[in-house]
Formats: structure tokens, C-alpha cells, sequence
């Protein structure tokens, strides 16, 4: 075979590999996008669930997703920030860094069941926190900090090293010449990595059946007290969250219409995380062309 | 045995005026490979010195180390005199020497940051707050390096629009803007196209009358250009230093002959 009989066959293997996997994505996203979205009504969007009856809807659960996502960043995000910190610019290169790296790899290749169960064991029944939104973001984090920390290391890394000596050139400390320059430097790329983990921890179901609990009870949502029991924000009460919800129709759902509602919220689950994903893209662009002037 | 012997002749000079920095017996080490043996150099205030040689001969580690960047990557052993104090000694502040020893790199390495930012952002670090001041300050480092013309009308521009030229005058400007005594700079124009290396050129030789100017250079027409004295590195060895005009006519070491003629390097 020549070299163009042989490239041509390679252009060829690949474009069919390509077109493979848009095809499946879009079978996919079709399907759930045709299949639910002549579900999804302002009714369906603002109406309490319902165990038996037809008719539920599925406000609590998706207050519930962004409620134990928000919560989760808070708690995953400064961590995270930290470690990348530290791992891009200030461990050494010697085994106790390899040995962090390692760590974080396996964190982030454990099942999401075995965190959902180690949570449970652990915060859930141990430290007494109960089915609980607290108990679940908590699991989300550990979920959550691998793919942060790489995320956040990876924009810090490519931060030019000039920049760096540029700054403790002019006689600023390391830490200054982190926080004022590197990190805005790396902001597009920091921000771009959270919303992408934000679209994971969103979409997230095992991880969180055994500890944010599957129970969605009623809450007020003009009790802003955390405190109180019945307040949308205590986090001290179960939350069943969108995909939790979805699994939990398909499984074990009685009510009549069941296979409908799963439908219609697996459409806005899509919908949400294609929101992140291409928020993500817009504001990294943004912030990038902001940053360097080309407008 | 041949290779030990080009070390053994050497030519130093030591110059009439005042130093601004000195150094004695500079060795720097990386890891185990030695680097830069016994350099002992004397650069005169207000004064353009250019360091010369070929790739690898540790010129850029040497001017690295005068204001201690090479501190987290090598071993600096010996003495750098600056007013009568040895900067190398571990209990001196780092980051006060560096405000008085300012550097410029190979590569413009402006931050991603407006005009302005750049040139106030360590001024700021610093505690100055006051506008006026700030503000005075930016102007005059860029009248300085010869910049201001070209970006007056509009400072809060990103510094990443500028050209490599204007990059480059922007980051000597912002080592400008914290009025230090010394300009160390590491092959400032290599990078840059004929016309922008000669307005850099032009900015040096109006600085030097504030500054002490410590360059190095791979550009021989450039060395002789610009700086009044000249050292010559090989291999990690100082082996000749004196005004610029002797190392270029009349060189008193074989292996400078060698190199300034375009025989190696």
C-alpha cells in the first residue's frame, strides 16, 4: 500500500470512529430530549412529589440538586484550591508528592456506590448526621476533590513559569506572587474546571442514595432559617435530589405516572448540565479574551 | 589535560570607578554538576556591562544569581558585595534586594494584566496607595523605557496586547517603576526583531546615566554597541574581563580571540 493509499485508509477508520460516537450522543440526548421534553410543564417544575398519586412534580428535587451542589462546592472547592495550590507550586519532587498524586488518583477512580457507603457508615450512622443534605455533599466532596484538584493544578501549571519569576523579581513573595498573579492568570481555566464538576456532581445518584436519603419531605420555602427543621435551607434534613429521584421512579416508583415524570426530569437534568457545560465554555472564553485583550 | 589549561590564563581587570556590585569567588552549583567556578567581578556604577560567551558557558547563571533567582534552583556559594553588604548571605532579605536589583527576562513576560496594573501592581504590594503617586510613577517608567508615546492614551489596555517590542520596554519599565539601583538583563532583545532591539538598545544607553546595566548578550555588535566593559565567560569560567573596546581589538586570552572572531559560539 502507498503512503496515500494508507492515510487515506487511516482518515477514513477515523472520521468513522468520530462519526460513532456523535452518533451515539446524539441517539442519546435525542431520546431523552424526545422523549421527555413534551413532559416538562410548568406544573411538573413546581409541584410537590408524589408517592402514589398521579401528578407529582419535581420542585423539591431539583431545589435539592442545586441546594447539595452548592453546599458541595463550598466545601470541596477551598480545599481543592489548596491542594492545587500546593501541588503546583510548592511540593517538592520527592515520594510524599507522588504518594498525595496517587491518593488523589484512587479517589477519583473509586465507584461512586462505595463513597455513598462509606459515607453512610461513616457520617450518616457514626457521626449521627442522618440521611441528610449535610451527609451527602460531604460524600460528593470526596467525589468531587479529585477532579478539582487536577482541574485547578492543570490551569496553575499552565500558567507560564515566566510569570512566576517575573513576580519575585520585582521582590514580591512567593505567596503574592501566587494570589496576585498566577491565580487571576488561571481564573478562565479554575472557573471552566468547576462548573465542569459541577455538571458531575449534579448528574450524581449512587453516591447519594445511602446519604442524602431518598425522601424529599416538605419544606417551607419562606423559612430562611437554617436552623428550623421544616426550612428549605436546613441541612441537617434528607434530600432527595433529580437523578436520585429518576432512579428511585424507575425502580421502586408506584405512582401511576412514573414512567413520564422519570422522562420529563431526566429532560431537565440534561438540559441543566448542557447549561453548565456551555456556560463553562462561554465564560472561560470570556474571562481568557477579557484577560488578554483580544476582544 | 589540554581542557584544563584554557582555564589557567585568564585576564581580569578590575575598573577604575566606584563598583555598584562585586562579587568574590562565585561558585554555582547544580545539584553535583558545577556550574560556575570562582568568578570574581567588579561592575562599575552607571556603567552598561555586558557578560558574553557561548551557550552554556554560565553567564546566565551568573547574572541570575546577583539578585538570588537562582535561590530555589541552585547552590550560590561566595560573596556578592552591594554597598558594602554580602547579599548572599542567607539572613538577607531576598525580597529587599530584589527591589534594588532589578531583572528583566529573555522573554517578555508581562502579566496578564492592564498597562497600568503591571507597573503598579508590586508598587501596590509595597503599601504605596496614593493615586498621585502611583500614577506619577507609571508615567515616568514609561517616559523611562521609552514607552510612554506608544500606550499614553490608553493604560488600562491589557499588557498582552502589545507587540514583543512593547512587551519587552513594558516589563524593563515595570522594573523601573520600583526605582531600583541595578538592572540585571538576560538577553533582552533576543527574541525581538532588528528595529525593537535598537529602541531597547537606545532605552540602555539613556538608563545607564540612573542605573548600573549588567547585560547579558549573545549579540557581539551588540555588546560592543552599548557597554562600556565587557566579560567574557567559557565553560562555567570567567576568563577575561575589561572595557569593551580591549576585549574586542585586542583580546589578551586565546579562547576570547577565538570567540569574538566567530571562531566558536
Amino acid at each position: 500500500m502507498s503512503s496515500q493509499q494508507s492515510n487515506r485508509v487511516a482518515t477514513i477508520v477515523i472520521n468513522i470512529m468520530v462519526a460513532f460516537v456523535v452518533l451515539i450522543l446524539i441517539f442519546l440526548l435525542g431520546d431523552i430530549l424526545i422523549t421527555g421534553l413534551p413532559h416538562v410543564t410548568l406544573h411538573l417544575l413546581t409541584s410537590p412529589s408524589q408517592s402514589f398519586a398521579a401528578g407529582g412534580g419535581i420542585r423539591d428535587q431539583l431545589f435539592n440538586s442545586f441546594y447539595l451542589l452548592v453546599l458541595t462546592l463550598l466545601i470541596s472547592f477551598p480545599l481543592s484550591l489548596g491542594a492545587a495550590i500546593y501541588l503546583a507550586e510548592y511540593a517538592a519532587n520527592n515520594w510524599l508528592t507522588s504518594l498525595i498524586r496517587t491518593s488523589i488518583e484512587v479517589l477519583s477512580s473509586l465507584p461512586s456506590v462505595v463513597v455513598g457507603l462509606f459515607g453512610y457508615l461513616l457520617f450518616v450512622i457514626q457521626f449521627k448526621f442522618g440521611f441528610s443534605i449535610l451527609s451527602g455533599a460531604i460524600a460528593l466532596t470526596f467525589f468531587n476533590l479529585p477532579l478539582l484538584i487536577r482541574s485547578i493544578e492543570g490551569s496553575l501549571h499552565a500558567v507560564p513559569r515566566s510569570q512566576h519569576e517575573a513576580g519575585i523579581s520585582l521582590g514580591l513573595s512567593n505567596w503574592k506572587t501566587i494570589k496576585g498573579i498566577i491565580l487571576p492568570a488561571a481564573l478562565p481555566g479554575i472557573l471552566t474546571g468547576i462548573i465542569l464538576s459541577a455538571g458531575r456532581v449534579f448528574g450524581e445518584a449512587a453516591a447519594l442514595i445511602y446519604t442524602a436519603g431518598e425522601s424529599a419531605p416538605i419544606v417551607s420555602y419562606t423559612n430562611w432559617n437554617p436552623l428550623d427543621s421544616n426550612s428549605f435551607l436546613n441541612p441537617m434534613r434528607p434530600a432527595e435530589t433529580l437523578a436520585v429521584h429518576i432512579w428511585k421512579l424507575n425502580t421502586e416508583g408506584v405512582t401511576p405516572d412514573a414512567v413520564s415524570i422519570s422522562a420529563g426530569a431526566s429532560a431537565v437534568l440534561v438540559i441543566v448540565l448542557l447549561i453548565f457545560n456551555l456556560s463553562a465554555r462561554a465564560i472561560g472564553n470570556h474571562l481568557y479574551q477579557k484577560g488578554s485583550g483580544h476582544k | 589535560m589540554e581542557n584544563n589549561n584554557i582555564f589557567a590564563k585568564t585576564h581580569l581587570v578590575t575598573p577604575q570607578e566606584p563598583p555598584a556590585i562585586t562579587t568574590d569567588n562565585l561558585q554555582v552549583y547544580y545539584g553535583d554538576n558545577h556550574a560556575m567556578h570562582d568568578a570574581s567581578l567588579s561592575f562599575p556604577e552607571h556603567q552598561i556591562t555586558a557578560l558574553i560567551g557561548a551557550s552554556g558557558s554560565g553567564k546566565s547563571t551568573y547574572l541570575r544569581s546577583l539578585n538570588r533567582m537562582n535561590d530555589d534552583l541552585a547552590t550560590v556559594k561566595g560573596k556578592i558585595m552591594y554597598h558594602g553588604i554580602d547579599i548572599n548571605a542567607s539572613d538577607v532579605n531576598v525580597y529587599e534586594i530584589r527591589r534594588h536589583i532589578g531583572m528583566v527576562f529573555q522573554l517578555p513576560n508581562p502579566f496578564a494584566k492592564s498597562i497600568r496594573e503591571n507597573l503598579t501592581f508590586a508598587l501596590k504590594a509595597y503599601g504605596i496607595k496614593k493615586k498621585s503617586e502611583l500614577d506619577e510613577r507609571v508615567e515616568t517608567s514609561l517616559k523611562e523605557a521609552a514607552l510612554w508615546d506608544e500606550v499614553k492614551d490608553n493604560l488600562n489596555r491589557s499588557a498582552l496586547s502589545l507587540s514583543g517590542g512593547q512587551a519587552q520596554r513594558l516589563c524593563i519599565a515595570r522594573s523601573l517603576a520600583i526605582k531600583p539601583d541595578v538592572l540585571l538583563l538576560d538577553e533582552p532583545a533576543s527574541a525581538l526583531d532588528p528595529i525593537s532591539t535598537a529602541k531597547i538598545e537606545a532605552t540602555l544607553l539613556k538608563l545607564v546615566k540612573k542605573y548600573t546595566i549588567i547585560i547579558v548578550t549573545h549579540n557581539m555588535q551588540q555588546a560592543s554597541r552599548i557597554s562600556k566593559y565587557t566579560a567574557f565567560f567559557h565553560l562555567g569560567h570567567v576568563l577575561e574581563f575589561d572595557t569593551t573596546s580591549h576585549i574586542f581589538q585586542e583580546p589578551q586570552v586565546p579562547v576570547t580571540r577565538d570567540y569574538v572572531l566567530g571562531n566558536f559560539g
